[in-house]
């Protein structure tokens, strides 16, 4: 995974950086299945693999630029600091929890009680779904209006230009 | 160009039906195994995208017109927020589900259905609305032939 | 150090590849791969929360007779929202994107910005 990322760092034809992130996406999903997260690598196998890729394919189709402007050289300057960040996070991560500690303090405050009571109080054997749905309902509902706006704000900035070319189109037509 | 896709054509025609049976399979089963409103809501509009990039946008704005996505896209929203409001109406909290049906189990039931439901409607119009207004794009209606055009560009540089 | 080392690789690796993601972001000029690197910045948040959600012997959080450790469901609901939410906001990027190329006809950002300069300069002199 970390392969395909440095892979689509190097190259300059954005055809291929973008078939790389489809794939980025698909190893990230697998990734999930090993953490036990179904839900979420059915997602992301749908979505970064399928929709965001012809969505990129389609602005690349857009912007008609094949490859990307050679910058010869490294910069020193992001690349420092990129280390530098790198470098303080991975000290912070040495107080972190160990991977798959059951006693870290993520388990401990409210998982449990979705896990021991939500086939009493909501019903469906997927806990998942059940926390999505009605223990968070408020967080779904704000993040399919986050969804509908975005749509919305895609309509907005590149829909409208093109009905008043439309109605161009047909008085020119009419003429 | 048409003998060169008609290989895409009888495959894509063979698996969309599948995808499109496979995301409503995800939507009602979600309460179950590995699924819900969001995934099905991607795996429908993928469906649809696939149809629109092999027998060309302007047939599968004959199958779903713009207005009919965006028209989704909304009342996804209003079904979602709606729930949340019957219920309010029933005598509980917004988005309690509890009280919508005979017995408390039943009505959250109901209430996740009809959540889901509200959410893929959403997602599937929101993914279609996207693509149809990227596809709308002067000199983006042909995607495909774009996309077979760019290896050829990058040979010539 | 045997404590350390094969515990904490699932944050390092998030780290890693958080920073290549960073990387791209700063110091790449085109705007579709500043977007991708985002991309890669965004799973690698993804990558740390799932990994803090897994429990040792834990099996997906789906109920089932006999099963008594589930790993924790709360990282997957966020997760799984935030990847859809994720692409909409790409595509609203993109977006944005397409319209930065009609108006200005390119999507490097150097030469967008010597456009800008350009243009401020004319009505300077004008």
């Amino acid at each position: 995974m970390a392969v395909t990322a440095v892979f689509m760092l190097w190259l300059r034809d954005l055809v291929a950086v973008i078939m790389l992130s489809g794939i980025y996406s698909l190893f990230a999903a697998m990734i999930y299945v090993v953490m036990d997260a179904v839900d979420v690598a059915f997602t992301e196998a749908a979505v970064g693999a399928g929709v965001a890729t012809v969505l990129m394919l389609g602005t690349l189709a857009l912007t008609r630029q094949g490859t990307e402007k050679v910058h010869k050289t490294i910069s020193w300057g992001p690349l420092s600091l990129v280390l530098v960040t790198g470098a303080v996070l991975i000290y912070g991560t040495l107080d972190m929890p160990r991977y798959g500690d059951p006693n870290a303090p993520v388990h401990s405050h409210v998982a449990p009680r979705y896990i021991e009571r939500s086939a009493s109080e909501v019903g469906p054997p997927n806990i998942v779904t059940s926390v999505l749905a009605s223990y968070r309902g408020y967080d779904t509902l704000g993040e399919t209006a986050v969804v509908f706006t975005a749509a919305i704000g895609v309509l907005v900035i590149l829909g409208r230009r093109n009905r008043r070319q439309r109605k161009k189109a047909k008085r020119e037509d009419a003429t | 160009m048409m003998h060169q896709k008609s290989v895409l054509r009888v495959v894509s025609k063979l698996l969309i039906p599948p995808i499109l049976l496979f995301a409503l399979y995800v939507q009602f089963h979600g309460d179950f195994g590995p699924g819900g409103g969001f995934q099905a809501g991607v795996i429908f509009a993928a469906g649809f995208i696939l149809y629109a990039l092999i027998f060309g946008v302007a047939s599968a704005r004959r199958v779903i017109p713009a207005a009919a996505t965006r028209a989704l896209l909304s009342l996804g929203v209003l079904l979602y927020a709606g729930t949340g409001v019957a219920s309010m109406l029933m005598g509980a909290e917004f988005l309690n589900y509890s009280v919508l049906a005979a017995t408390p189990l039943a009505g959250q039931h109901l209430g996740i259905l009809l959540v889901e439901l509200g959410v893929g409607m959403t997602v599937t119009g929101a993914m279609v609305t996207i693509f149809y207004t990227f596809a709308a794009q002067p000199g983006g209606d042909e995607l495909p032939r774009n996309k077979q055009n760019n290896p050829d560009e990058g040979a010539k540089t | 150090m045997s404590d350390v080392f094969p515990g904490l690789l699932n944050y390092w690796i998030a780290i890693v590849l958080m920073m290549v993601g960073f990387y791209i972001v700063i110091a790449q000029g085109n705007l579709i791969k500043k977007i991708v690197g985002l991309n890669i910045f965004q799973v690698a948040v993804f990558v740390f929360y799932i990994s803090m959600g897994k429990v040792k012997g834990g099996t997906a959080p789906i109920l089932g007779e006999g099963i008594d450790v589930y790993s924790n469901p709360l990282p997957h609901f966020l997760i799984l929202t935030a990847i859809v939410v994720g692409v909409a906001t790409t595509s609203l990027a993109l977006a944005l994107i397409v319209r930065i190329n009609t108006s200005f006809g390119t999507i490097e950002e150097d030469e967008i910005l010597e456009l800008e300069h350009a243009d401020d300069a004319k009505e300077e002199t004008s």
